[in-house]
């Protein structure tokens, strides 16, 4: 073997969650009443849409997860010496992207770099101008039949995937024919993501596709690294935020009095407290703690994820006053509803009527709250960045990205595309999982849905 | 010259169902037309359409109304906006929700004034002052600066009349102008509209679902059902004899005391959602005198000396007949066990129990006050009984209730349960349940049927095993008449009336000795009310349970109950057997009480009306809660008086039956 897998304390979180997620699908699968609301998400075509784009991030960002050391050459002794870098499975797929390091910036689809440069021609003299880049478009010798090669290439691309598409419909449907069973829109979806997806592989193999950034590094490999960055931020904050949020919310508004005092206490002197200051406390500490212990840390990778848990961890306890709030006031108004007050007369102790009633009718809430502070965290994640107590600036992230960018942004003429990447990404990502949860909230409501009874 | 006429008004959903499907009807100035029906026949659209303020999704789709010589569809919206409040004003039935609580009355009163008087200015408070004290509110100048939140319910539905009479209409629409409000208030501002009505000769429109308020207040009455009228008469005539089966219908469902030993007739069935029934009868489901030519073709309008009905039985020759039913409500009063309550053994025995709720102020929360919710409440109820607990909205009824279950803890008394204390124990959860008034917020939305019923077994270890729980959720669905295979669906599926069978049977599922029902039917309709005292009689009888059974109708107290108590500001006024009290009320409260109802034979009756509001249980008028108001108020009434006998049975408590001796 010339690698070992490495599992940062990231990725172990990550596949907590998994798991987590794994045992809920397992549960509901075994219980026909629970598996009845994900059978109507199946059948809502904006959800399938939007869980089709989502996925594809997840799959990203999952790839991104699963790390390894490669063996180098060189042995010592007995053992093998493994690399110090620790790379993910994402990155050698997508290995010519990572490696095709360019001098600094250049423009999506250029041929030369964005800066003239002192470069001597055949003849030995010493002209300025825009010298070539060593990979993007290094094919071609001719530099006016570059939008002849994209557009050929965008198509070669674009009907493989299109292939590739139509062919994974065909091996799960049996038929091309869009009939019962099958959401037009979705198999439309899959078609125009497919063929996307080809165009951009068979374009990106020699392009870049989005530019490069100041090091010369291929910004669509940057935007794609920063959705594990973005996901964990996202995901592994509300690991932290949800059961402080939710088990405090709702004792608090359920049994009211000194419970509810003190937990009224703790989050409004919580959210008193300027978060980014409390933020960039933790961070320092962290990074402090970090250098005193430089040998518990010997990898850089793990002294990037070692501060990107803390983030998340400190991102959770500075953000779960909204929801928690939230969720006490909610139940204030649940906790006088007559269903309740039946359980209570039946003698129902409190944690069950806290599980069985109040629980799963705050559900919706909870499902709004979390996509808003998804999509609010990793934009968060951006500011913190920018103020420099964010993510280990070595992390690949939307933030860094946006914060590198913005440095760019006076420039003339002006360097837009980091920036729009970045953008465009977070923008499909937040929009994709807003629109998910929007669907299964609907399709988890009771009174939107006229169920069929069990058979 | 008819004011106001409707003709084949159509109104549909978007996707076409028709809520108000072809209704014509007339009223003439100074005449109250009355729509009577069940909630969801379209009463309220129909009226909204004439405002042309449907909802959205909600659409005109033909028929005229012609009012004053304008057809109302064809104006433009600008004219039409003259029309809204000028011509035509409109009471809503929530008071509480349609004064804006951030402006003052006078404020609300004064724009309707310059909008359509184009009073500004001085004369607006004069004219703000007038128009609150012809509605009756006292001290009118005061009150014109108040916000509606220092008022009570029914001052804010008097300011209302006031705000829709600012703009003097010609016709008034009052959507259900009553339902929110006490007896005694209703009492008091049905008697205000019928008075305004007489000063100014306007016409009214008056949609209503209570039979009572009809006969109070209407000259003419259409009887809607599913988006019809089908049945057009006279107060008269329909009182006397209603044509329709289902008016016939309506007026047998309606308890009292009279049919107390036999079930009342409800009538099968809920209202057919829109759009269900295409042709035929709409009513032909649920009638029992329906034929096969009531399913295919539907009725035509029929006019039967000079009123009109849409049914089969009055226009196929070969049934010419008619089937004059008369109802004979007034029959002699049935064989009912008069027996007395003493012979009973108690089942529940309660005794001076109180329940007060601290008024805390400041920063160390001092208790600077008591509300005395139930303060001082004995009464025993017998195994196999019914105590009815009769009293308006804020008495301390619905809390006594629950500190009976424990669910507010009780501040002194005692409360036996089958000889046993049940003040500071948790025991005998399974003997006494609760069947809630709202059967829309009793059942939790995110459980199925089949978890809701078993929650109770579960929590109090009944039942070995999910097997046998199972076994009894379905023989509780058959007991209280629901399909076993809607255990699986979610209580949004049900209907008003189901979703009280199946609080009723969560409440049984435990097996309890005693229920008690906290105005378990006054969130329904009248038919579908009609089935659940059924059943609730029908299960008394099977199972030998007791019922407290609390309530402010006093119809579903003379049908069901064996005693009844009057609560008063958490006190009992008046107790006895429900004939004794019924019938010959001796608290000058109870008296109040049972004249402010309306009544359906139109029986000359005697008003007594009561003064004021009640007065908050926080701050009680010291000596009998009820001289403020009283009519018959005395000199001893300063001192709370005591218990006073008039049978075995019936106790009073009231200075005018003190033994002098």
């Amino acid at each position: 073997m010339n690698f070992i897998p490495f599992i940062l304390w990231s990725d172990a979180l990550v596949f907590l969650l998994l798991a987590a997620g794994g045992v809920a699908a397992w549960y509901v699968r075994r219980r026909e009443h629970l598996l009845l609301p994900w059978r109507r998400v199946a059948r809502s075509g904006v959800a399938m849409v939007s869980l089709l784009v989502l996925s594809l991030f997840l799959l990203v960002g999952f790839l991104d997860t699963l790390h390894y050391r490669s063996a180098l050459p060189q042995t010592n002794g007995s053992g093998k010496v493994y690399s110090p870098e620790v790379l993910s499975v994402f990155d050698s797929l997508v290995g010519p992207l990572r490696t095709h390091t360019e001098k600094t910036y250049s423009e999506p689809f250029a041929l030369v770099l964005y800066a003239k440069e002192s470069i001597s021609d055949a003849q030995g003299n010493i002209v300025r101008d825009y010298p070539r880049l060593q990979y993007g478009g290094a094919h071609l010798s001719d530099a006016s039949r570059r939008d002849a090669d994209v557009v050929k290439r965008a198509l070669v691309g674009g009907g493989l995937g299109l292939l590739v598409g139509l062919l994974s419909f065909y091996l799960t449907h049996g038929t091309l024919r869009c009939t019962s069973g099958c959401d037009r829109g979705v198999f439309i979806a899959t078609l125009i993501l497919t063929t996307f997806i080809g165009a951009i592989a068979n374009l990106a193999i020699v392009y870049h596709v989005l530019g490069t950034d100041k090091v010369g590094q291929d910004v669509l490999y940057l935007s794609l690294k920063s959705i594990r960055t973005g996901l964990i931020i996202g995901t592994v904050t509300t690991l932290v935020t949800l059961p402080l949020a939710l088990f405090l919310g709702v004792a608090a508004g359920y049994f009211r009095g000194w419970v509810d005092d003190i937990i009224q206490y703790i989050y409004t002197v919580l959210s008193s407290i300027p978060s980014v200051l409390l933020i960039a406390a933790m961070v320092l500490m962290m990074q402090l703690f970090i250098d005193k212990h430089a040998d518990w840390f010997d990898l850089a990778a793990l002294r990037a994820d070692a501060r990107l848990v803390v983030l998340c961890l400190i991102l959770g306890l500075t953000s779960w006053t909204g929801l928690c709030r939230l969720l006490r006031g909610e139940t204030l108004k649940l906790r006088e509803m007559e269903y309740i007050q039946a359980a209570q007369s039946f003698g129902v102790s409190s944690l069950r009527i806290l599980t069985r009633h109040i629980m799963p009718n705050v559900m919706h809430i909870i499902l709004i709250a979390l996509v808003m502070d998804f999509s609010a965290l990793v934009l968060a994640e951006a500011v913190l960045s920018y103020v420099g107590v964010g993510v280990d600036p070595s992390m690949i992230s939307f933030g860094t990205m946006i914060n590198a960018a913005r440095l760019e942004m006076g420039r003339e003429p002006m360097v837009w595309w980091a920036l729009a990447a970045a953008f465009g990404f977070m923008l499909v990502l937040v929009l994709a999982a807003n629109l998910f949860a929007d669907a299964v909230r609907d399709a988890f409501d009771p009174r939107l849905n006229g169920t069929e009874s069990k058979a | 010259m008819n004011l106001l006429k409707v003709d084949n008004l159509v109104t549909r959903l978007r996707n076409g169902a028709a809520i108000v499907d072809g209704v014509s009807f007339e009223i003439a100035a100074g005449e109250t037309f009355a729509l009577l029906g069940e909630s969801g026949c379209g009463k309220s659209m129909t009226a909204l359409s004439l405002m042309r303020l449907l909802p959205d999704g909600v659409a005109n789709a033909g028929g005229a109304v012609q009012m004053d010589g304008a057809a109302l569809f064809d104006l433009p919206e600008h004219d039409m906006r003259e029309v809204r409040g000028g011509k035509m004003a409109m009471i809503f039935q929530e008071p509480g929700l349609s004064l804006n609580p951030v402006m003052t009355v006078g404020a609300q009163i004064a724009e309707v004034l310059a909008l359509h008087q184009d009073i500004k200015g001085m004369q607006t408070n004069q004219r703000c002052i007038e128009l609150l004290a012809q509605v009756g509110i006292p001290d009118a100048a005061r009150r014109v600066h108040e916000y509606p939140f220092q008022l009570s319910g029914g001052m804010k539905q008097r300011v209302m009349i006031a705000m829709a009479l600012a703009g003097s209409p010609k016709l008034l629409i009052a959507d259900e102008p009553t339902t929110a409000l006490d007896v005694t208030i209703q009492a008091q501002v049905l008697r205000l509209l019928r008075d305004t009505q007489d000063k100014l000769g306007m016409a009214m429109l008056l949609i209503t679902h209570d039979l009572g308020v009809v006969a109070e207040n209407a000259h003419r009455v259409g009887v809607m059902y599913a988006g019809q009228i089908v049945e057009q008469a006279s107060r008269e005539q329909l009182f006397s004899r209603p044509l329709h089966p289902y008016t016939q219908k309506l007026f047998a469902a309606l308890p009292d005391a009279a049919r107390s030993g036999q079930p009342l007739s409800a009538i099968p069935g809920s209202v057919p959602p829109l759009g269900s029934i295409p042709q035929g009868c709409r009513f032909a489901p649920r009638c029992d005198q329906a034929w096969a030519l009531c399913r295919e073709q539907t009725p035509k309008w029929t006019t039967v000396d000079g009123r009109g009905v849409r049914c089969h039985l009055y226009n196929s020759a070969e049934s010419r007949v008619l089937r004059t039913e008369s109802l004979s409500r007034h029959s002699a009063l049935s064989t009912r066990d008069s027996a007395l309550g003493t012979r009973y053994s108690a089942l529940l025995q309660v005794e001076d129990l109180q329940v007060h709720f601290p008024i805390r102020k400041g920063l160390l929360q001092r208790v600077v006050g008591q509300v005395k919710a139930v303060d001082g409440v004995s009464l025993s109820l017998p195994q196999g009984r019914t105590l009815a607990l009769v009293g308006e909205s804020g008495c301390g009824k619905t809390t006594l209730g629950k500190a009976l279950l424990q669910l507010i803890p009780p501040s002194a008394g005692s409360v036996r349960f089958a000889g046993n204390e049940l003040i500071g124990t948790k025991s005998s959860r399974s003997a006494m349940q609760m069947v809630f008034q709202d059967p829309y917020a009793s059942l939790n939305p995110k459980m199925r049927v089949a978890e809701i019923l078993e929650e109770g077994m579960t929590a109090l270890n009944i039942g070995a095993d999910s097997e046998t729980r199972q076994a009894h959720i379905d023989g509780l669905l058959d007991k209280v008449g629901l399909a076993r295979d809607s255990k699986w669906r979610y209580p949004h599926e049900f209907s008003g009336g189901q979703r009280q069978r199946i609080a009723i049977a969560r409440a049984l599922a435990v097996s309890p000795q005693l229920l008690i029902c906290d105005e378990p039917t006054s969130a329904l309709d009248v038919s579908v009310q009609a089935q659940i005292l059924n059943l609730l009689k029908a299960l008394q009888r099977e199972l030998g349970l007791s019922y407290l059974f609390i309530t402010h109708n006093l119809a579903v107290v003379e049908y069901l109950a064996h005693e009844v108590c009057v609560m008063y500001l958490g006190r009992i006024v008046e107790r006895g057997m429900t004939e004794e009290v019924l019938r010959s009320p001796k608290h000058p409260y109870t008296q109040a009480l049972l004249s402010a109802v309306p009544r359906i034979d139109g029986a000359g009756r005697e008003y007594v009306k009561l003064e004021g509001d009640m007065p908050s249980p926080a701050n009680p008028p010291s000596g009998c809660h009820f001289a403020p108001r009283c009519p018959k108020r005395m000199a001893e009434c300063t001192a709370y008086p005591v218990e006073a006998e008039i049978s075995a049975t019936h106790v009073v408590r009231c200075h005018l039956y003190d033994r002098r001796d």
